[in-house]
């Protein structure tokens, strides 16, 4: 039983809603303000007052252009035409009230929301009545139905009961209208007028309202409010009290709302008393001499004008603020004033632009990108700018004819096929507030007319604009059409779907001059000054075709990137390393050791800068410290960050534990086996890796970590490596006796190599955390975890120093701490999980491979993270030509490969790997 | 055409998910047609503006593009397909195919009474959405009967290039370049065609602004009226950015109250954002709106570079809208530009688990 209306947004009157406030001050016939501003044709006026009945509380608008002397049609027209743009206004119904259907007609076919006719009745008979409901249904209104018949205007309860009664029938049987849809206005007419058949208009009018409620379901009662008091017209005091009084007890019979000054409601316990009793006896007609004491009463009573309610405080405010809020809120009522006041504070009238008057903007421009304004009211606000620097131009040329130099012309245009220029509409009133010509071609514009218009007013710029994708293509074919005719003027790019980047890679190789994305309208004005300024330009220019070059070729890789090898060519251009002269260097020891440093020996391989970017200061350890911006902060944070390390590290706060591995091992393909031992006896685990796929350039390889570990010389099995063990042996057995200096060359190129695992951590650090947080000490709880990870990356770091003089070449390094951080030393420690192994799940083989749980206390979770959060694992590779590289995309062939060698399913392994897929799952 | 004296269509709502098609456009981009290949023979000698880019006519010069569009769709899974009518009406093609100029300096309402009452275009925009409409008729019948599934033909009526309560021009917010009748009548001619092609619904869909919106409601009530049919009729908005709210301004709820009258067995929401964006919108609709509920989403908000100049893949984009279904809110999905048969295979795969939405009112 909801009546739904709706403006820019809902007005759903429930039972429970309450009484409905209808705006009556924009009715031409009720209000002398609001006739004397349209007969004067003062619109701007007019809409004024819309705007301060909706800010006074106003939950719908009536609007009535009855007025002989007018063209009502057209007033009615232009005029929600005008309130349909001002958002403020727009958010509520509209009421059209006429007594003309026509003019009710052309008010309905400007409104999108459902608005409220005022009013159909049956007056013209029920033919006339239906069809006109039926056509208010096809536009999508409700009614207000007056209780009017062929007879006339019903005045007595009866009669009032009568007619609503038989137009709901109507309505609701023969016009298929929905009762929901029905407001009935049982017309409240004027009561202490000296008549006598007048006195009991109020009560019938309560009696009526309270029969309809009850028995014509779904309907809903309005009325008239100030009617009632037009006897006393002249004397506010009496007629808001009449109007408070009357209110407070029609919505007590049931009426759901009232057209009624939204500004100027009384409120009816602050009625004065002796009014309150003399205003009811007449409503109720409680006395027979109730009239002539109200109008004793009213003669003492001086009438005292109220203000209007509308919020005006804002214009108490300083003038800066009082524009800002005018373009925020889309006023235009005071901007020349604001605006001047605002001049004559200024230097020049430039400033007021680049001053309040952006700043404004900026403030919208904020509010619209954070979706808390809409585009209606951007485009208001805009308007608002217009005004403000139409009222400044007389000024700026003034001071131009003082010597100022001539404005530079751009030509704007959103492009053919496309009709969005919101986006264009503010950057030209941006260019044109910072005293640019320009000229605004609209929406839709072909090619044709941007370059003829160009030519025509010797444009200095294009400016192209577009929402839609297809715009794109048609901004590249102005810009061919340009570069065809000879155009060399700049070339600006903007709207919702252009982009820097498309800008370079689709537009700029069209045209020979300069061609420049224009991020959004704040961007506008720097990028326009640049490329027309003598001394910017060259400059401007020649960055932007350098930059737009980087990116162009940033894609062209990209698209280069996605032509991918197939498996069998990029196995083809696997890492050549020459095997046949390699001798693999011996670890000290086959198997695992778990490793249990004190933090004071990791502590010297820390590498402080990622510390530093946790807390977002960017910069490289130690010279950050001498950084102008950061360099204090990261000063005071490193020295808070070494009292809590020093803490942790005497009273050995955390623990570090770790474990690491060597094996034997070769690759088979792209994976590489473990073996028991140096013999091959027992394949006991692979590692599975994945190779890059992406063509590279002549020299080039396709990397797989498997490359780095010298390969098995049947990679079918193992089983067949260990078949070959006896005869290897025997082998060994001969070269033993024949070994002299030649040891290197002689060696079996299909000798064993090794393969390094570790994992540490360090444990502690979120207890540690928390005690820091139970002392409220947020900042000391954060360094303790990122001086955690500082450590366990520190620890790995040490680790693989441990490990490469296990593996005998580490034992001459000679490496300073730096040295460390920029990986000087041989061979590397790649972790699954990062670019060289995308695959997480190598990491399970690494953690039973060295029983990391056990032997260094921490575990994997089901999505093959760590836990705690400071740990790090990996494998050591040993060989000189081992890097780090990106395996990057990969097709589908490798991965069915990969799969099959894994001997999991697809999807499973898809799901892991989706980042790397060149292809859709 | 009944069962249980319900549409064939709203029997099946009840059923289960009914699934729409995917983008016209965006697959007619992928035949990277010519000039030559909009104009066919038929316009060959065409003396007005290019003709490229006019899709609607591709329905008289390369009938069987649109066809085999529509059967890729149908193959992929869609129940309903809609014709390729998006921009059918004399305003929407105007652009290509309307000779004259405005007369004072800016496209007025004197411009497009001219428009909606040019006869030539007129008839020509009668027979591009005849034979739309006959066209998707044809293979939805086809592939109906192959697969003995019944397939329904949405007679699509999208937006204008003209907004009936947007002024165009910055400084002049009284000024309207169409008005509410002009609206009207174009749209009509669109209907009345669609209806006579005989389409199973007709979508009046991607409406920006609700006043349009509403007059193309106006006008199908007339082409009922006047065709003597009776089709169901679904509503999609379209809510531009985050606010909520389509260009005209209006919220979501403040739509679907002035599109209610039309009593729409489906209404929902479709363009101009990708799933993610409109998912608190089609949140927000399922929880106000009485009727069966759509929602087909762009592939994500435009991205140039992308081949399909949208981001979402068929495997992002499905499940993003099965979530949807999974959570009760829809009835029928499907996808807006930049989706494609592929989009609606994975789509029509995901949502058969669920239930519909449940939806007390029915149109009968």
């Amino acid at each position: 039983m909801t009546l739904r209306l709706s403006g820019l947004e809902p007005l759903n009157i429930t039972p429970e809603f309450g009484f409905a406030v209808i705006g009556e001050r924009t009715n031409i016939t009720g209000s002398p303000k609001f006739s004397k501003l349209i007969l004067a044709g003062d619109f701007d006026g007019a809409v004024a007052v819309a705007r301060q009945q909706a800010q006074g509380g106003a939950n719908m608008l009536d609007v009535n252009m009855d007025e002989g002397m007018i063209d009502s049609e057209a007033a009615m027209t232009r005029f929600l035409n005008l309130i349909g743009s001002e958002p403020e206004i727009a958010r509520i119904p509209i009421v059209i009230d006429s007594s003309k259907w026509s003019v009710i007609e052309a008010g309905l076919k400007c409104v999108q929301g459902k608005a409220v006719v005022n009013s159909i009745s049956l007056k013209n008979g029920e033919e006339e009545f239906i069809r006109q409901a039926r056509l208010i249904r096809q536009y999508g209104a409700a009614t207000i139905v007056m209780a009017f018949d062929e007879q006339g205007q019903a005045d007595n309860r009866q009669r009032k009961v009568d007619v609503c009664s038989r137009a709901y029938d109507v309505l609701t049987k023969r016009a298929d209208f929905p009762a929901n849809d029905i407001i009935f206005d049982p017309n409240i007419l004027t009561v202490a007028t000296g008549l006598e058949e007048h006195r009991n208009y109020a009560v019938d009018f309560l009696e009526a309202t309270r029969w309809i409620r009850k028995n014509l379901p779904g309907a809903r009662v309005s009325g008239g409010v100030s009617n009632i008091s037009f006897s006393f017209r002249g004397n506010n005091t009496v007629r808001e009290a009449m109007h408070a009084a009357f209110l407070f007890h029609a919505i007590r019979a049931g009426l759901d709302m009232g057209i009624v000054n939204a500004g100027q409601l009384a409120v009816y316990e602050e009625i004065e008393p002796e009014l309150r009793e003399r205003v009811e006896d007449v409503l109720l007609n409680r006395r027979d001499d109730a009239t002539e004491r109200l109008v004793d009463f009213a003669e003492s009573v001086k009438a005292k004008g109220k203000t209007p309610v509308a919020d005006a405080a804002w214009r108490k405010d300083p003038v800066e603020e009082r524009l800002k809020h005018a373009l925020v809120k889309g006023i235009v009522d005071y901007i020349d004033t604001d605006t001047e006041e605002a001049r004559q504070k200024c230097k020049r009238p430039l400033d007021v632009i680049e001053g309040p008057l952006m700043a404004g903007m900026s403030v919208v421009g904020d509010l619209f990108g954070s979706g808390k304004m809409f585009l209606p009211q951007v485009v208001k606000s805009a308007r608002v700018m217009k005004k403000a620097v139409a009222y400044l131009l007389p000024f700026m040329e003034a001071e131009k004819s003082e010597g100022a130099k001539p404005q530079a012309r751009i030509v704007m245009a959103t492009v053919k096929g496309d009709v969005h220029d919101i986006g264009k509409n503010i950057v030209a009133v941006v260019l044109q507030c910072n005293n640019y010509d320009v000229v605004d071609l609209g929406v839709m514009v072909p090619a044709a007319k941007i370059l003829e218009t160009a030519r025509e007013k010797k444009a200095d710029a294009i400016g192209l604009s577009g929402l839609i994708t297809p715009s794109l293509d048609e901004m590249i074919h102005v810009a061919q059409e340009m570069d065809r005719e000879g155009f060399r003027v700049p070339l600006l790019i903007g709207g919702a779907t252009t982009s820097r980047a498309h800008t370079a890679v689709k537009i700029a190789p069209h045209y020979g001059a300069s061609t420049v994305h224009v991020l959004d309208a704040s961007r506008a004005v720097g990028v326009v000054n640049s490329l027309l300024n003598e001394e910017l330009k060259s400059a401007f220019d020649k960055k932007t075709r350098e930059e737009y070059e980087r990116l162009r070729q940033q894609h062209a890789a990209k698209a280069r990137d996605k032509k991918l090898l197939t498996l069998a060519e990029a196995r083809e251009n696997r890492t050549r390393i020459d095997w046949s002269s390699y001798v693999p260097p011996k670890p000290e020891f086959i198997g695992v050791r778990s490793c249990v440093p004190k933090l004071e020996d990791l502590v010297p391989f820390i590498d402080w800068s990622p510390f530093f970017h946790a807390w977002e200061l960017r910069g490289r350890y130690p010279s950050i410290f001498d950084d102008p911006k950061v360099g204090k902060e990261a000063r005071e944070l490193f020295d808070d960050a070494q009292a809590i390390l020093g803490r942790i590290v005497a009273k050995n706060l955390l623990v570090a534990r770790g474990v690491h591995a060597f094996w034997p091992a070769n690759s088979v393909g792209d994976d590489i086996d473990l073996y028991s031992d140096e013999a091959r006896t027992e394949k006991f685990a692979t590692f599975y890796f994945l190779r890059q796929q992406m063509q590279k350039p002549a020299g080039q390889f396709n990397h797989c970590l498997a490359d780095y570990v010298a390969p098995v010389s049947n990679p079918r099995s193992a089983t067949e490596a260990r078949d070959r063990r006896d005869r290897r042996q025997s082998r060994e057995g001969q070269r033993r006796v024949s070994e002299g200096s030649e040891r290197v060359s002689i060696r079996d190129p299909q000798s064993i190599d090794y393969l390094g695992g570790f994992a540490v951590s360090i444990h502690g650090a979120d207890e540690l955390s928390e005690a820091f947080k139970h002392e409220h000490d947020d900042y000391s709880a954060i360094i303790t975890k990122a001086l955690a990870d500082r450590l366990a990356e520190a620890f790995s770091e040490y680790l693989h120093q441990q490990t490469r003089i296990a593996w005998g070449f580490g034992r001459d390094e000679e490496l300073s701490h730096a040295d460390l951080i920029r990986e000087k030393y041989r061979g590397i420690r790649p972790a699954a999980g990062y670019p060289a192994c995308p695959d997480h799940a190598e990491k399970r083989t690494l953690f039973e491979l060295l029983d990391a749980e056990k032997n260094a206390g921490f575990r994997l979770t089901e999505s093959f993270a760590m836990h705690p959060g400071a740990s790090v694992s990996g494998l050591y590779f040993s060989h000189v030509d081992a890097k780090y590289f990106g395996v990057g995309q990969i097709g589908r062939d490798q991965l069915l490969d990969y799969v099959a060698r894994r001997g999991e399913s697809v999807a499973a392994v898809e799901k892991r790997l989706a980042p790397n897929l060149d292809y859709n799952i | 055409m009944t069962t249980n004296g319900l549409h064939p269509l709203e029997a099946l709502l009840r059923e289960r998910i009914v699934v729409l098609d995917g983008a016209m456009g965006t697959m007619i981009q992928r035949y990277k047609l010519s000039e030559a290949d909009y104009r066919g023979k038929r316009f060959s000698d065409w003396k007005g503006k290019d003709l490229k880019g006019s899709l609607e006519l591709l329905n008289l010069t390369r009938p069987q593009v649109v066809e085999e569009i529509h059967a890729a769709y149908l193959n992929a899974g869609a129940d309903v397909i809609e014709t390729n009518t998006f921009s059918g009406t004399t305003i929407g093609l105007h652009d290509f195919l309307f000779q004259g100029e405005p007369t004072r300096g800016r496209k007025d309402q004197e411009f497009f009474q001219r428009v909606v009452d040019d006869v030539d275009l007129r008839a020509l925009v009668h027979e591009i959405n005849l034979d739309a409409a006959e066209i998707a008729r044809r293979v939805a019948d086809r592939v109906a009967n192959e697969t003995g599934q019944q397939r329904f033909v949405g007679g699509s009526m999208g937006p204008l290039p003209v907004a009936g309560s947007i002024s165009p021009d910055v400084n002049d917010p009284a000024f309207r370049a169409v008005s509410f009748d002009q609206l009207r009548q174009t749209y009509f001619d669109e209907a009345k065609a669609l209806l006579e092609g005989g389409v199973d619904l007709l979508m009046v869909e991607t409406i920006f602004d609700t006043l349009n919106g509403k007059a193309a409601l106006f006008a199908i009530t007339d082409a009922l009226e006047e065709t003597g049919r009776s089709v169901p009729l679904m509503i999609s908005g379209t809510v531009i950015d985050k606010s909520g709210r389509n260009l005209s301004g209006q919220t979501v709820e403040a739509s679907l109250i002035s599109l209610a009258h039309a009593q729409p067995l489906i209404l929902g929401l479709n363009c101009s954002l990708g799933p993610d964006e409109m998912e608190p919108f089609v949140e927000e609709l399922a929880r106000i709106s009485p009727y069966y509920m759509s929602a087909y989403p762009n592939a994500g908000l435009p991205d140039a570079l992308s081949p399909t100049g949208f981001p979402e893949t068929a495997e992002t984009f499905a499940p993003k809208v099965a979530k949807w279904v999974e959570n009760g809110w829809l009835n029928t999905v499907g996808g807006c530009c930049g989706t494609t048969p592929d989009h609606i295979r994975a789509l029509a795969k995901l949502v058969h688990q669920f239930s519909p939405r449940v939806v007390e009112t029915t149109i009968s």
